[in-house]
């Protein structure tokens, strides 16, 4: 008996780790955009992010203060500071060693002094403090090298969001393409489900000869590639005089969206129980006021699925935006086109690129970790039939 | 006016515009059209209440036909016009250019290499992770963080996979994660094990699945064998594709072994991932793959939440061990399910766009139809050959389709 209970424990642990390796296999491509959104160009371009969380073993080179510093101390010409702090770099870093020539840059330890001969003696502690003095008085117009190996602990900055959200940069700001993705996202979200519902309502509810059909139809549709709407859309489009602009947007998201609505709402809205809606057909009511008193209410799950897809989808959309918004201009742009655009021109700032596609990603994280219930559910309603 | 403003008005009378439309329209046709009152009264309600569907309809009727109906009538007949002629009929004249042109094939060959690989890594890791999640306290919350990126845009997810294959010089420090590991492999017996023999391995099995599946699939027309009486005439062609098909992998698998096991790698060199042709198509499907197993994973384990506790009981009462429980009695029945996971996948594969377009743009020998499509329509301003492009992307789906449409009516009998 024991050798099975402890077979089954075993096969347990496996599982968990298994679970626990996938999770953070899955978990690690986003958590390395997040991190890299909060460090500066340098340490971007300095370190793997995955560094970023420990203290970094950095090479610098430092400069102390020059002549013109100086003070004299009884016969001693003295230049003291702060290595980390004169150079305008992180003062919490530690030195491990240090150096006053490039071909030997860990010659000394932090506590020891090293001869300069003519230039005096240099004195260099583990927090960055330096003190050169020397006997004659000191004329260097530049400072002394100082060649250090200082651990540095993690350091993260919020100013890469600034300069996205506020900073105004015609090339970098992603505030405006912000609010145009969600003028794209709302009403193509809400119109949709107005119009979807009716239709919902009565595929599940009415006869009628040819409902068959057309359900059947718009299971055909759910399935039709957006590729296919594209050129005669935007021909029919410019035709009528839209062009390219919200409306146009607006109307293609609804059009592309409705298959799907329909689809998600007949199915919920056929699971009602029958005997209500007889019940109020018996009392007079009418078929609106089945509608809307009875059915909108009780579907609300469905409704709130869809909308889910369809906000997720409006607004990681780049397609349809490329093709029905997005003019010459560029005044319409959205996140997804801008971050399509810092790809090309700013490839190597990573601390751009990471920030800019956070912000574009926070939204609808958000949305999914809030409504994850209903996603679920319609993902459920939508595909296992 | 402010875009924000306009939306605003627009939610207002899009909104308001329905509801209206929807009230209205009920009104006058129960109060003039055909009032429930007088001689005529029962008639009319019977009137009414024909044309009332029609009426909740015409609006979702409209939109579908307009943005969905129309455009792939339209676009067949743009396939067969040339615009610079002022859109005269030329035939087959667009769809042969298109055929002529190398890039086409190479687009087509990478999307029968997504079609293959995506659906089937997404559900087998969506499968995997269903079961495993499945018997865990904590697996809700690992299940909602490996659904996550299904949340991502495409976009999004083409940057943080960007940042993962950067490339620095060699005397540098690499930032991306795929670089730091490769450059850590330095040719020992380690190096030997992770990059020749475990993926040696790992195709083997694929090859040796590749070779059972053909087997499946040929043993019917050996044999002579017809046990489930279905013998429908398109069961043999689609048997041979199928075979045909499953021998071509077997035959890639058996080269990629050998080349595996001889090929030089450049150890010590950091590799610029997305323009190593053929392999790059892999980086990029790496993408998709990690974005919809979430969704073949919340489908699947609602399907094995579903499977009736007896049979599980019973096959352990009988001994079975727990992958026998998995294979043999799990996947079996959660298979129609398998079915519209994989084809739920292959529809988003058909239609990818975005990676291909902020990854690599099609450069490297990565192009795929969707974007090849669109290269057509708006750099080359080739609509006839983009409609032949956008054309054979429906002529992929419409097996999906009919088989939809299939099951649907089914359902509803």
């Amino acid at each position: 008996m024991s050798s099975i209970a402890g077979s089954k424990s075993g096969l347990t642990w496996a599982v968990h780790l298994s679970v626990l390796a996938l999770v953070l296999l899955w978990l690690f491509p986003t958590v390395g955009l997040f991190i890299s959104s909060f460090r500066t160009a340098d340490q971007i371009s300095t370190s793997g992010w995955w560094n970023a969380l420990f203290p970094a073993e950095q090479g610098l080179v430092l400069r102390t203060g020059t002549a013109a510093d100086q003070v004299q101390d009884g016969n001693l010409f003295v230049v003291s500071g702060n290595l980390f702090a004169d150079n305008d770099e992180n003062t919490d870093a530690t030195i491990s060693t240090w150096g006053t020539s490039s071909r030997d840059i860990s010659a000394y330890e932090p506590g020891e002094t090293a001869d300069l001969g003519d230039d005096g003696r240099l004195t260099v502690g583990a927090n960055g403090d330096y003190r050169l003095e020397s006997d004659a008085e000191l004329t260097s117009r530049r400072g002394e090298r100082v060649f250090v190996t200082a651990k540095t602990p993690p350091e993260f900055t919020l100013q890469n969001y600034e300069r996205i959200l506020f900073s105004g940069s015609t090339t970098d700001s992603m505030a405006k393409a912000f609010f145009n993705t969600l003028t794209v996202t709302i009403p193509a979200t809400v119109i949709p489900i107005v119009i979807a519902a009716f239709a919902a309502y009565a595929l599940a509810w009415m006869r009628f000869p040819g409902r068959a059909l057309l359900i059947a139809a718009v299971v055909a549709l759910l399935v039709v590639p957006l590729q296919l709407a594209l050129i005669p859309l935007l021909r029919l489009h410019l035709g009528i005089g839209i062009g390219k602009g919200y409306l146009g947007v607006w109307l293609a998201h609804t059009g592309f969206g409705l298959p799907l609505a329909v689809y998600l709402l007949r199915n919920y809205m056929v699971g009602l129980p029958r005997d209500i809606i007889e019940n109020a057909k018996v009392d007079g009511a009418t078929d609106f006021q089945i509608f809307t008193k009875i059915i909108l209410p009780l579907s609300f799950p469905a409704l709130a699925s869809f909308a889910i897809f369809q906000f997720l989808w409006t607004w990681n959309d780049l397609l349809v935006a490329k093709v029905f918004l997005i003019d010459a201009t560029g005044e319409t742009t959205v996140m997804t086109n801008q971050i399509v655009e810092l790809l090309g021109t700013r490839g190597g700032n990573w601390e751009i690129l990471a920030t800019a596609a956070f912000v574009s990603i926070a939204v609808p994280l958000v949305v999914f970790f809030a409504m994850q219930r209903y996603l679920v559910r319609g993902l459920l309603a939508g595909s296992v039939k | 006016m402010h875009p924000a403003l306009q939306g605003l008005i627009t939610i207002i009378v899009g909104v308001g515009g329905c509801i209206g439309y929807f009230y209205l329209s009920n009104q006058i046709l129960d109060r003039f059209i055909f009032p429930p009152t007088g001689d005529n009264a029962g008639r009319n309600i019977n009137r009414a209440n024909m044309v009332r569907p029609w009426l909740f309809l015409f609006p979702a009727i409209f939109a579908l036909g307009l943005y969905l109906a129309y455009p792939v009538v339209e676009t067949l007949r743009l396939s067969f016009t040339d615009r610079d002629a002022g859109g005269a009929f030329v035939g087959f004249d667009n769809y042969s250019q298109m055929m002529s042109e190398p890039k086409f094939w190479e687009a087509m060959r990478n999307n029968m290499l997504w079609l293959i690989v995506v659906p089937a890594a997404s559900t087998a890791f969506g499968l995997l992770a269903a079961q495993l999640t499945d018997r865990i306290g904590w697996g809700n919350i690992a299940k909602s963080l490996v659904f996550m990126p299904m949340a991502i845009s495409f976009v999004g997810a083409s940057v943080i996979f960007k940042l993962i294959y950067d490339t620095r010089a060699a005397d540098q420090e690499q930032i991306g994660v795929l670089n730091a590991v490769w450059l850590s492999f330095e040719g020992g017996p380690l190096s030997f094990l992770f990059l020749r023999i475990v993926p040696a391995l790992l195709v083997l099995a694929f090859g040796a699945f590749m070779a059972y599946g053909v087997y499946l699939s040929l043993r019917p027309l050996i044999w002579g064998e017809n046990r489930r009486g279905r013998g429908s005439w398109w069961a043999i062609p689609l048997r041979a594709v199928v075979a045909l098909g499953g021998a071509w992998l077997l035959w890639l698998s058996v080269k990629s072994i050998f080349s595996l096991l001889t090929v030089s790698l450049p150890y010590g060199q950091p590799q610029t991932w997305l323009t190593i042709p053929f392999w790059n198509n892999f980086f990029l499907m790496v993408v998709l793959i990690w974005i919809q197993t979430g969704f073949a994973m919340v489908i699947l384990s609602a399907a094995l939440r579903g499977i009736p506790e007896e049979t599980v009981e019973a096959a352990v009462i009988d001994g079975a061990n727990p992958f026998d429980i998995f294979f043999k009695i799990k996947v079996p029945q959660i298979m129609g399910t398998i079915v519209v996971v994989w084809t739920t996948i292959t529809l988003v594969v058909l239609k990818v766009f975005d990676i291909v377009f902020a990854m690599t743009n099609g450069q490297w020998e990565t192009q795929v139809l969707a974007n090849y499509m669109f290269d057509k329509l708006f750099r080359a301003s080739d609509w006839g050959v983009g409609s032949a492009s956008a054309i054979v992307i429906m002529l992929l789906v419409s097996p999906i389709l009919i088989w939809n449409v299939y099951n649907a009516r089914k359902e509803m009998r």
